[in-house]
């Protein structure tokens, strides 16, 4: 299955070749997702799905998510039979699961991209062995200088690092893919803010099986062949 | 830039001198914010008005630019530390020479939450407004909460998290304070990115306080309201 038509070809770009005929799922991604996306709809054989994402800079402007999300699927409610949101609730307060609500779009669930990784109970133990913990996802590790170091200023004004993470302890990388150079990279990061670095591998964890199950669910005939999955 | 580089504060008249520290607090210059402080009292300046003509006004206008968008969360924060440094060399003064005071806040950051930025500022900007600033800290409980206002007796409770899975646990502390029926013998003040106004009311606060400026306007304004209340029953 090629990637090129699940509209992942250009990143995060819509496949809208067909105009006038609706699809029949798009998800709406986190940015910082769109590579894992890729991969578990390459890995699982689905066709037909279209994915478009906001930009991965909203981690750091939560504020701005349930806006951009909504403009979004308003945008492409028309050209869809299903929209799903894989968009963790990021700091929105409930906003966008209350918006999301109103346009009967689904979301994945949790809180955050680390919990829906490593799922909710084992993140939440990590979270209680040390409160003090900066979570990195392979992408956020990918490109921690761009979102952490320039993003907060910190390239600016070196002396803010202590401001953002002094109450921090430790770094800990949750691990997509078994990649020595993003290990590398993750122990700098650690070393760079000062923490200790700690290392777990999650896989694509509930991102995977919340899109297994949107591209399962309501399309599947009578005999139980699913369009979307070969 | 190579004008501003030369510029001599103490060669400006106290007009000129304020408006530079304002830009001086504006851009992050924690010595140039310092160095001005201490020529506005050589000129015999109060401490009060240079608190509050120099520093808070400057981080007024900070506050506003951050709220249009045409300041970051870095710039505040270099803003902030500016701010910090002047009142430094003020607080001690403003001990001995008395200031004019707003009331007394207890504020920290809920439990299993570490963040505090937001929380730091807030209790800046609320000490530069003349408010007594009792700061808890970072992941505190309910039992932590009680504990200070019964030993700081307070006029304000201010709360604040970061993340969403622990802004719920201000409706444990309000509902505890409830409980004990002291919650109306507090003014409640919430924040904290993923909060808002909704939330606020939903755990029962009295208000939801969007940045550090608002929070000061709203303390106030709460404040305000209770002393007139307090005046109407005499």
């Amino acid at each position: 299955m090629d990637v090129a038509t699940t509209g992942l070809s250009t990143g995060c770009d819509l496949d809208q070749g067909r105009a006038g005929i609706m699809r029949p799922l798009l998800i709406i991604a986190c940015g910082a997702l769109a590579r894992e996306v890729g991969w578990v709809i390459k890995a699982n054989g689905i066709d037909g799905v279209d994915l478009t994402c906001l930009p991965a800079e909203l981690h750091n402007y939560p504020d701005r998510i349930t806006p951009e999300m909504a403009d979004k699927i308003d945008a492409n409610t028309d050209k869809y039979e299903r929209i799903v949101a894989l968009y963790a609730d990021c700091g929105t307060g409930g906003t966008l699961d209350a918006m999301l609500a109103t346009k009967n779009v689904e979301r994945i669930g949790g809180p955050h991209c680390y919990a829906f990784y490593s799922g909710e109970d084992a993140f939440e133990m990590m979270h209680e062995d040390e409160l003090g913990t900066l979570y990195l996802t392979d992408y956020l590790v990918r490109f921690f200088d761009r979102l952490i170091i320039k993003g907060l200023g910190i390239d600016r004004h070196p002396e803010l690092r202590d401001a953002y993470f002094g109450n921090y302890k430790r770094l800990m990388y949750l691990a997509q893919t078994e990649d020595n150079s993003l290990v590398e990279k993750a122990k700098d990061a650690a070393a760079t803010l000062g923490l200790e670095y700690a290392y777990r591998f999650t896989g694509y964890g509930g991102l995977g099986d919340f899109i297994v199950e949107q591209a399962k669910k309501g399309h599947e005939d009578a005999d139980g062949n699913n369009s979307l999955l070969a | 830039m190579a004008d501003e580089e030369d510029i001599v504060l103490s060669e400006l008249n106290d007009e000129e001198l304020v408006q530079q520290m304002h830009d001086d607090l504006y851009d992050g210059l924690a010595d140039e914010v310092v160095e001005g402080t201490e020529i506005l009292l050589s000129r015999g300046w109060t401490p009060y008005d240079t608190l509050t003509k120099a520093l808070v006004e400057g981080m007024r206008i900070v506050g506003i630019d951050f709220r249009d968008g045409i300041l970051f969360v870095p710039e505040v924060l270099m803003a902030a530390n500016s701010m910090k440094s002047g009142m430094g060399i003020l607080r001690p003064l403003l001990v001995e020479t008395g200031a004019p005071k707003m009331g007394k806040i207890v504020i920290g950051t809920v439990k299993g939450d570490i963040h505090d930025i937001g929380k730091n500022l807030v209790g800046m900007m609320m000490e530069g407004a003349g408010f007594e600033v009792v700061d808890l800290g970072i992941n505190i409980d309910v039992d932590k909460y009680l504990a200070a206002l019964e030993e700081h007796e307070p006029d304000i409770l201010g709360m604040s998290a970061l993340l969403t899975t622990t802004m719920p646990y201000m409706k444990v502390v309000i509902d505890t304070m409830k409980e004990k029926g002291i919650r109306n013998d507090y003014i409640v003040l919430v924040g904290g990115a993923p909060l808002n106004e909704a939330f606020a009311e939903n755990v029962g606060a009295d208000a939801y306080c969007r940045d550090a400026a608002v929070a000061v306007e709203i303390a106030k304004e709460w404040m305000s309201r209770r002393q007139g209340s307090a005046l109407a029953a005499t």
